[in-house]
């Protein structure tokens, strides 16, 4: 990842506009987050599939079903991985396109393990 | 004429936030399009920062709002063993049953990734603020998750209004 004498250039012309700047750490926290938060979904909706015990430990309201475990844990992983990241890279100048390029990477794994001819295909007996 | 108690959930859900969400886009994503330091005076950027900040926020509650009142409120209607319940319906007949097993699949899940990368395009523009007409790689990158957001949101919205003329929760 680059260092603050890149990330701090403003990377376009803006004659006449003075904003303090601010790192991109932050920025790069949230956006692998995000990545991690999609992985989460796609792993818990995979897993759920694979495993009966999964799905009946995710099966926190018999009214929604395993949907909620999935969902929640996902949002649950996210928020902790967000607030992790945040702390680590906070004060960091890293760039966020390679966060971003590792995010989209993420995001297509879960959103592979939220398709259903994915995940059914690893469902147990 | 009237609606049931059911169906003001599914207006809600489809209509109501997920209408916000859909055609809040559109704003949103022109809005950051055109946050460009040589289209917009300094004077200008402020404001126009300002109203981009409201609608990328309201984006990601809309989004919010929708998968919340979908599975938590709709989906239990929807999945009712009982046999004139949505699920039961599409199950029962071999013709249909597909609008089950992927539509209703990938949709109640896929759905979720929408408001995490809605919230995390809002997160960049509250945060980055003016800052986005300086970084152009940071504006670029809550475009494409403001994008990627909204097209797992089309999948999901598509599915719902398809799955809900077949079946519909009532």
């Amino acid at each position: 990842m680059r260092t603050v004498e890149d990330t701090t250039r403003p990377e376009t012309g803006s004659p006449g506009i003075d904003f303090p700047d601010k790192p991109e750490g932050p920025v790069v926290a949230a956006v692998l987050a995000g990545g991690i938060g999609c992985l989460a979904l796609g792993v818990f909706t995979t897993l759920a599939e694979a495993s009966s015990s999964i799905k009946d430990w995710l099966n926190w309201k018999d009214a929604v079903g395993p949907l909620a475990g999935k969902t929640g844990m996902a949002v649950i992983v996210w928020l902790i991985a967000w607030v992790a990241l945040h702390l680590f890279y906070r004060d960091k100048p890293f760039e966020t396109r390679r966060a971003l390029v590792i995010a989209l990477v993420l995001i297509g794994l879960g959103a592979l393990g939220t398709f259903p001819t994915f995940f059914q295909a690893f469902a147990s007996e | 004429m009237h609606f049931t108690d059911r169906e003001w959930w599914t207006l809600i859900h489809g209509m109501g936030f997920g209408s916000l969400f859909l055609l809040g886009f559109a704003g949103g994503l022109a809005g950051l399009y055109s946050l460009r330091a040589q289209w917009v005076t300094p004077a200008g950027i402020a404001e126009r920062v300002h109203r981009l900040k409201i609608g990328v926020v309201a984006m990601a509650i809309a989004a919010w709002g929708t998968v919340i009142t979908g599975t938590w409120i709709v989906y239990p209607w929807y999945r009712d063993p009982a046999l004139d319940s949505p699920r039961s319906s599409l199950l029962g007949d071999a013709a249909t049953k597909d609008w089950h097993h992927f539509g209703m699949e990938w949709k109640e899940h896929v759905a979720w990734l929408s408001p995490i990368l809605a919230t995390v395009a809002a997160f960049i523009v509250v945060y980055y603020g003016v800052n986005l007409i300086r970084h152009d790689r940071v504006r670029r990158t809550a475009m494409t998750l403001f994008v990627v957001s909204f097209l797992f949101a089309i999948i999901a919205g598509a599915f719902g209004a398809f799955i809900t003329k077949v079946a519909p929760v009532i």
